[in-house]
């Protein structure tokens, strides 16, 4: 049996059929790990004792007749930026090199109750500032579709982790697009859930009030599976809400008539790759065939996305970097004179030319006489594109666009900060308004991958899932 | 005098929740160091604060208790710096719009009554405490890490350091009659800033503000605005001004001391709290904690006046702690007397616990015991003196007033055949005295009764011993 081809709701099913056992599962995954990683390097660190040790539990409750949870013996991958108690939580940085956290993240403990299996912890950009993992402290993820190219990021580790085989299922994170992005890259399902429908107590954050937890998986069926197992409400995430979360895997018929979809005609107006563009039209036209009425929409004000969005991610970013101040944990200077000094040494060594870059830019749009000029407007810009957003989802289901503006590209190929930032033109609309989005597969062009991606209204992760699984159907299925 | 004084106040209050701001670790004083911690307090990566909604309930309570609007759409925002014992590089707090606005607190000034208004009254965290050492060694404690506080600001309304320690005072007591904190300065529960400026109204001058911290005491507040006042005001005489800074008040050398200048504003780049979701506050839930606030100081001072007939100058200490003005309120019931049981407590009671440094939740005897005691020299049992000496014993041993009259053999000699013995004796042995007396000097009659008193071991019912002694004379 090909374990690793199987998808995690095939290794669930053959699991509770006794047809293969949860420490065959994470064997043979491990082994794929070890093959795959000299040239994928999607791992920061692989957790193979535990890996075995949970498998371990997972099969003698199936001897023992216990009843097993959602993701019971399925391998999955976890952004490095996710605490686990016990295991070093990088997130990508010299800074937390050796940092171990005391406390798990509420995603890992559902993991956890659920049977899942943590294999280990992905490669990211440097904390989760960057589209390529280039970032990372720890060297740059290769995109396993053609490994002089980048994974995409910031959750490039995670993304490759699914392309590779490494792993089904993994998380993410998303502030802007950094589950989308790199899903479309390496030609995977990634969702990014609605603000507030999981929790993000134990992820340490890039921006709060955008930051979002998501899977990865290579079908989107699997990817549901995952969001079914880690949604929900949190006590100790205030930003978390209390909602009923429906069955999601039951909801994916393949049937979506009389599904009403928007396409912004702002996004065809941007420049845009012509190979994602046809790809895009293409699964447009496929959608329409399976009865998805479609029309064009204006956001007027997603033109002001990209530069809002960085206001806001940097402004909340240089305020929750402030904590590494190598005081308490974290990496601190040898030697230093007084306690600035200490500061400032731990902070210069430890951090990269990226996170230093994004702390300037936060720090200067919160500075007085800049912040009402920045910081203050970014957030009412912010209510401007989610009216835009609300307003269309009166009429719409859901909204269709592409993942990213190009292909992916090779490693060292962009060093222009603003030229990367570009990549997230199409994504950081969707963290700015809160709401849902996906990027699949649709298609391919010189031999990488091309990703649509599918919005949907606060809470509605349902309508963007099954509009994603008929178009994957219909596409002829796990690309 | 040309000088007019302008004071405003910055106070931190610690609440007495049970728990911290934004996780569940116990708030309390004085545990080892780093015991009450968790990863919320301690700021680590990932971990997330939840609004402790005690917290809030104190806060409002204090809000309202000041007369304060209290907002029912508020944020937290995060101030921030770097310091090792502030666990994130910032603290939360409110910035724009802080839970409770305007306000007031009435004060006594020398024109009479005064309101000092109050700007605002926002909630925020505490950071942790840095301990220096000896050897040069700084080290860290974070049990203070995230507990909730409260900071009062106040107009630039006193005038004068009596005004702001009546402030103080007035703050201080209401606080503790709604159980919003324990306001112990020696623990740092209650901290106090000072703004200060000088206008020279004559020249239309004035000096530029500074702010004094490190005031440990209310006395110390005091001094140190007298010891600025005087500072501000030599230097405008001088034809010169202040510099705008923060200064430190130096206990030892009984002055203020430079501790940074403020030319440069610190920009603390407020912004909102982004894991806190906005803070919503039902009016009805507003409407609930006025309803359940307990009667404040004042209200209970003028009820004092109004139904025990006591003195306002009574009724004011009386009713400065709610534990003193529960025992005043206890013993009445019991007693008589309002007014005598009032200068029993604020005589030789008061007297007593703040010379052996004890809290009147502490004392040995209970009010019926001290109404019983005042029945006794009522009933001319024992006499005002020997009560003095009976209630000291109270206050050591806790035993009840009766016993300790009767195990001593306390009670007033009211008998006057016995008495009259006495003071025929005492009469004969002092023969001088008598023809003194006779021959008008009326001290010689002050000594006589002492000697009565003194053969009967001070159990003689003195008004007795009064009349016995004059009739006596009379008859010489």
């Amino acid at each position: 049996m090909d374990i690793i081809s199987l998808t995690a709701i095939e290794l669930k099913e053959k699991l509770k059929n006794r047809e293969i056992s949860a420490r065959e599962i994470a064997t043979a995954y491990l082994d794929r790990i070890k093959d795959k990683e000299p040239e994928i390097n999607a791992f920061i660190t692989v957790t193979e004792e535990e890996a075995l040790k949970a498998a371990d539990r997972v099969d003698e409750k199936i001897r023992n007749g216990e009843d097993l949870g959602l993701l019971a013996g399925i391998p999955i991958a976890v952004k490095d930026n996710i605490s686990t108690k016990g295991i070093r939580t990088t997130c990508g940085s010299k800074m937390l090199e050796n940092y171990i956290p005391p406390f798990e993240a509420t995603v890992v403990e559902k993991i956890k109750e659920e049977d899942g299996i943590i294999v280990g912890k992905t490669n990211m950009d440097e904390f989760a500032l960057g589209s390529s993992t280039e970032t990372s402290y720890f060297g740059t993820t290769k995109n396993p579709h053609d490994t002089e190219r980048v994974p995409g990021g910031s959750s490039g580790g995670s993304a490759a982790a699914v392309a590779a085989k490494e792993a089904p299922l993994s998380l993410g994170t998303d502030t802007g697009g950094s589950i989308r992005q790199p899903a479309a890259f390496c030609g995977v399902v990634g969702i990014k859930p609605t603000y507030g429908l999981i929790s993000r107590y134990g992820v340490v954050p890039m921006a709060n009030s955008l930051d979002q937890v998501g899977p990865f998986g290579r079908n989107v069926k699997d990817a549901a599976l995952l969001l079914q197992a880690i949604a929900g409400h949190d006590e100790r995430d205030s930003t978390s809400m209390d909602i009923n979360i429906p069955d999601y895997i039951n909801s994916l018929t393949g049937d979506v008539k009389g599904m009403k979809a928007a396409i912004p005609k702002e996004y065809l107006e941007l420049e845009i790759d012509s190979n994602i563009k046809d790809s895009l039209l293409n699964a447009v036209n496929v959608l329409k065939d399976i009865g998805v009425e479609i029309e064009e929409v204006s956001l007027p004000n997603i033109k002001y996305a990209l530069p809002d969005y960085y206001i806001i991610s940097t402004s909340e970013l240089s305020t929750n970097m402030s904590r590494y101040d190598g005081i308490r944990y974290g990496h601190r200077a040898e030697s230093f004179v007084d306690i600035d000094d200490l500061i400032i040494k731990s902070r210069s060594e430890a951090f990269g030319r990226e996170v230093k870059r994004r702390i300037m830019l936060g720090t200067y749009s919160l500075s007085k006489g800049h912040a009402d000029e920045y910081y203050k407007k970014a957030l009412k810009v912010r209510t401007l594109i989610k009216n835009d957003f609300d307003k269309a989802f009166t009429k719409y289901h859901i909204i269709l666009g592409p993942t990213t503006p190009k292909l992916p590209f090779k490693i060292g190929e962009i060093t222009d900060p603003v030229t990367m930032y570009k990549s997230d033109l199409f994504t950081v609309a969707v963290n700015l308004a809160g709401i849902c989005a996906l990027s699949m597969p649709c298609g391919s062009a010189n031999g990488l991958p091309v990703g649509i991606q599918i919005m949907g209204d606060r809470f509605k992760e349902i309508n963007i899932l099954k509009a994603a699984y008929a178009l994957e159907m219909s596409l002829g299925g796990e690309m | 005098m040309p000088y007019k004084t302008l004071i405003g106040l910055e106070i931190h209050v610690e609440l007495a929740t049970k728990t911290k701001m934004f996780c569940s670790c116990a708030n309390e004083f004085g545990k080892d160091a780093n015991t009450l911690c968790c990863p919320v307090c301690l700021g680590l990566p990932g971990a997330l604060p939840v609004v402790n909604k005690s917290a809030l309930e104190y806060a409002i309570r204090a809000g309202l208790a000041f007369n304060c609007n209290i907002a029912t759409h508020s944020m937290m925002d995060r101030k921030n710096y770097f310091y090792p014992d502030l666990v994130k590089g910032f603290q939360i707090t409110q910035s724009d719009i802080p839970l409770c606005s305007g306000g007031y607190i009435e004060v006594d000034s020398k024109n009479g009554p005064k309101k000092v208004g109050l700007i605002r009254i926002h909630i925020e965290e505490d950071t942790g405490k840095s301990i220096h050492t000896d050897r040069g060694d700084s080290l860290l404690d974070y049990n203070r890490s995230g507990v909730p506080l409260i900071e009062i600001v106040t107009r630039p309304d006193m005038n004068t350091k009596e005004e702001a320690q009546d402030f103080l005072e007035k703050l201080k007591s209401t606080l503790q009659y709604i159980e919003v904190s324990d306001c112990k300065m020696e623990e740092g529960s209650l901290r106090c800033d000072i703004n200060l400026n000088v206008i020279d109204e004559e020249r239309g001058l004035k000096t530029n503000i500074t702010e004094i911290k490190n005031l440990n005491s209310f006395s110390a507040v005091g001094k140190a605005i007298e010891y600025e006042e005087k500072r501000h005001i030599a230097l405008l005489e001088e034809g010169k001004n202040t510099t705008r800074e923060t200064r430190r008040w130096n206990e030892v050398e009984n002055k203020t001391v430079v501790m940074r200048t403020k030319e440069v504003a610190a920009d603390y780049r407020y912004n909102t709290e982004p894991d806190i979701a906005p803070i919503v506050i039902e009016e009805s839930w507003i409407e609930e904690i006025r309803r359940n606030l307990p009667e404040l100081p004042h209200h209970k001072k003028a009820r004092f006046i109004r139904e025990y007939g006591i003195p306002e100058y009574d009724a004011g200490v009386l009713t400065q702690s709610k534990d003193l003005s529960f025992f005043f309120e206890e013993t009445v019931k019991f007693a008589k007397d309002p007014k005598q049981v009032s200068n029993w407590i604020m005589g030789d009671v008061l007297y007593r616990l703040n010379e052996e440094g004890i809290d009147i939740k502490d004392l040995r005897f209970s009010p019926k015991d001290l109404a019983d005691l005042l029945e006794l020299i009522n009933e001319g049992k024992i006499s005002n003196n020997i009560g003095k000496k009976v209630l000291k014993d109270m206050f050591e041993t806790g035993k009840k007033p009766e016993d300790i009259v009767k195990g001593k053999g306390l009670v007033q000699i009211s008998d006057e055949g016995e008495l009259k013995g006495i003071v025929n004796k005492v009469l004969d042995e002092n023969q001088k005295s008598v023809m003194d007396y006779k021959n008008g000097k009326d001290k010689a009659l002050g000594f006589i009764i002492g000697q009565v008193m003194k053969a009967t071991k001070g159990k003689a019912n003195p008004q007795l011993v009064n009349k016995l002694v004059l009739e006596a004379l009379k008859e010489k």
